[in-house]
């Protein structure tokens, strides 16, 4: 079958890329200056207490060892200990990741739900009034920073308008539903909880929309670009001989083909939201990956740096994944043969 | 195999004085400059010409698949099977395109959606036109595809274009062309892609198919001796303008405009072994700016004085017709002289 010769490279790929993130990660938090014991520890603390510190962090030992150690330890699913919330880091990404893949998602879900419409209207109305705007927001959603799209509209709809909430995940004084998956949006369901889920819907909007902008615009360009391709193709003429309705073509026969240059895009623009989501998140003070990231930066916390940049890189190897096999669904050249 | 019987059961489409521009930053382009074809109930019709000289644009014109605000259409008027192309809008057009007119173009390879299964490209034709179920429209689309010689009809309905050879998709092509049962086919190079064993049999399954359901039938080819085989009457074309028109026969055995006549003299099978085969001097003209008068005469060995100054219009007895100063019965044509 063509689909597990697709799956199966990539996931043994996966153990390398994870090998390799290891040993990267595992060489630079050794060669950048700076004693997490000395951290831990305190300023003031003598060199007993320190070396106590030391050895039990395993810092004491050789290098290769501790890599050893360290491997050893992932495989089995451990990312080691937080230098700052002394959880073990895998607990502590189960905890924030969660709320990052619901933001993501509904952002990925808006730039898609926008983006494409857009661009198929800005091809199928070349030069015409729709097109012109569709590009003018394109190219504001590409150059536009993050923070300060984000900043803007939390003034407007937060702080002047007040209708729309600008921080964290629900409201003050909704309590939280108990944790099944950890996305809000399911678990309040699960649970029957409509107040709480109306709430983190509200509280979606603003830092979706920041986050789905920018990459709604690279959707809307790609689209617009592959379906002013793919209008031209001889296919699209015989259609148009035939007769087919104008929607017809443009959805069945137009739009599948121009998806397929489209979908690379969408994989990196995947990437992009957990990327994007580091900076919104801050902004949002939303309680995700991207905030414990840059909190784990601050700190000098390597185990959950170094945590966070292997589960990242599984889930760019992982996208790509995703990506092949939506190039299956779309390319039956790729799929049949 | 008269012209005057054919049409006397009425006309499949009637183009009359068509004239055709496309507007360009340095201006208009003349594409068509007063083009009347005529093509009889159940006859087929073959407009030849070099690559460029309107072929294609005519009928596209005419069934109205030229983009939409890139031409003008500066005169003369379109009639299928008596009614207006010209005067249609979109909803019309896509009623009557597939169902009253359908057309086979010339690149087999591309004319066929990569994505969409051969039955489905069918059906969806069929359905679009015809009241018909899904099961009743692939039966439809089997048989027809049969029809077109293609064994296991069933099995290539379930396939990808890129699974079929240029022949066997040419073949589905017409096949689709031929679905719906329109009244006109138009056939734009509908071989020239193709290897040469292959074109025969194509151009031997529309000919077929048409004859036997009464299908009208435009052969649009810059290969004369392919045209020649099929067609009733000819059409030949230069820079836009029809130079001559009549019974195959008679254009072939007896051609009168110096264009046509060294069209012929191009072909390898009608010239004695060892002899040196003619080439036509110089180039097809610019239709930005094209030269005054007859626009073949900077190519023609007969041209003179008149021929330079003024345009020759389209004249003779229903069974031939030439647009040339020099065969005597040419009169000029209206309003050609304000541009030059």
């Amino acid at each position: 079958m063509a689909i597990t010769r697709i799956i199966f490279p990539r996931l043994i790929l996966l153990l390398f890329v994870v090998l390799g993130v290891a040993i990267i990660t595992f060489t630079i938090s050794h060669l950048i200056p700076g004693d997490p014991a000395r951290m831990i520890a305190g300023d003031r603390a003598s060199a007993e207490t320190l070396e106590n510190v030391r050895r039990n962090l395993g810092l004491d030992r050789p290098v290769v060892e501790q890599f050893t150690i360290y491997i050893g330890n992932l495989l089995q699913g451990d990312l080691g200990t937080s230098l700052r919330t002394n959880r073990p880091v895998a607990a502590d990404i189960r905890t924030f990741l969660p709320a990052t893949l619901e933001l993501g998602t509904v952002a990925l879900f808006i730039a898609l739900c926008l983006g494409v419409p857009l661009g198929v209207l800005s091809a199928v109305y070349k030069d015409g009034p729709i097109d012109q705007i569709a590009r003018t927001v394109s190219v504001c959603g590409i150059s536009m920073p993050v923070f300060w799209f984000g900043l803007i509209l939390i003034y407007v709809f937060y702080a002047h308008f007040q209708i729309l909430p600008g921080s964290g995940r629900l409201a003050m004084g909704i309590v939280p539903p108990e944790r099944i998956t950890g996305f809000l949006l399911i678990d309040t369901l699960l649970q029957g909880r409509f107040d709480a889920f109306c709430s983190a819907v509200y509280h979606l909007i603003l830092p979706g929309f920041v986050l789905a902008f920018a990459n709604m615009g690279v959707i809307t360009r790609q689209i617009r670009a592959s379906m002013l391709d793919v209008l031209q193709e001889d296919y699209i003429r015989t259609a148009r001989a035939s007769g087919l309705r104008k929607g017809v073509i443009i959805f069945n026969y137009a739009l599948r083909n121009a998806l397929i240059p489209s979908i690379t895009l969408l994989g990196l623009a995947l990437g992009d939201l957990l990327y994007g989501a580091v900076l919104t998140e801050t902004i949002f003070a939303w309680p995700g990956m991207g905030t414990y990231v840059v909190t784990s930066i601050q700190t000098l916390d390597f185990p959950a740096i170094m945590g966070f940049t292997i589960v990242a890189s599984i889930g760019y190897v992982l996208i790509n994944l995703l990506v092949d096999l939506a190039y299956m669904l779309a390319d039956p050249q790729i799929r049949e043969v | 195999m008269m012209t005057g019987l054919s049409l006397e059961r009425g006309h499949a489409l009637a183009i009359h004085n068509l004239s055709l521009e496309f507007p360009t930053f340095s201006g208009a382009i003349k594409a068509l400059d007063n083009v009347s074809i005529d093509v009889g109930k159940a006859e087929i019709v073959g407009i030849v010409g070099e690559s460029g000289c309107g072929k294609s644009v005519t009928t596209m014109a005419a069934t109205g698949l030229l983009p939409k605000g890139r031409y003008d259409i500066t005169s003369g008027s379109v009639s299928l099977f008596g009614r207006n192309t010209l005067a249609m809008d979109d909803g019309e057009l896509q009623d009557v395109r597939g169902k009253v007119v359908s057309t086979i173009f010339q690149e087999p390879m591309n004319a066929l959606n990569p994505t969409i299964r051969i039955g489905k490209q069918l059906t969806d034709v069929i359905m679009r036109h015809e009241e018909t179920s899904l099961p009743d429209a692939r039966r439809i689309a089997r048989d027809i595809l049969a029809d077109m010689l293609i064994g296991e009809p069933e099995r290539v309905m379930n396939l990808y274009p890129f699974e079929l050879s240029g022949g066997m998709r040419q073949r589905v092509l017409i096949a689709m062309a031929f679905s719906c049962k329109p009244g006109l086919i138009i056939a734009d190079e509908p071989t020239t892609a193709l290897d040469v064993t292959v074109q025969a049999v194509i151009l031997r399954l529309i000919q077929n198919r048409a004859r036997r359901t009464g299908t009208s039938v435009v052969f649009i080819s810059h290969n004369v001796a392919v045209v020649s085989q099929l067609c009733d009457r000819l059409y030949v074309m230069y820079a836009g303008r029809i130079v001559e028109h009549g019974a195959t026969r008679t254009v072939l055995e007896a051609p009168q405009h110096p264009y046509t006549q060294a069209l012929l003299r191009c072909l390898p099978e009608r010239v004695a072994p060892k002899q040196e085969l003619e080439a036509i001097p110089g180039a097809v003209p610019s239709l930005l700016h094209p030269p005054a008068g007859c626009y073949f005469q900077p190519r023609c060995k007969e041209a003179v004085d008149l021929c330079r100054s003024r345009s020759p219009r389209l004249a003779g007895a229903e069974g031939q017709q030439v647009a040339c100063w020099r065969r005597g019965v040419a009169s000029e044509t209206s309003g050609q002289e304000g541009r030059q």
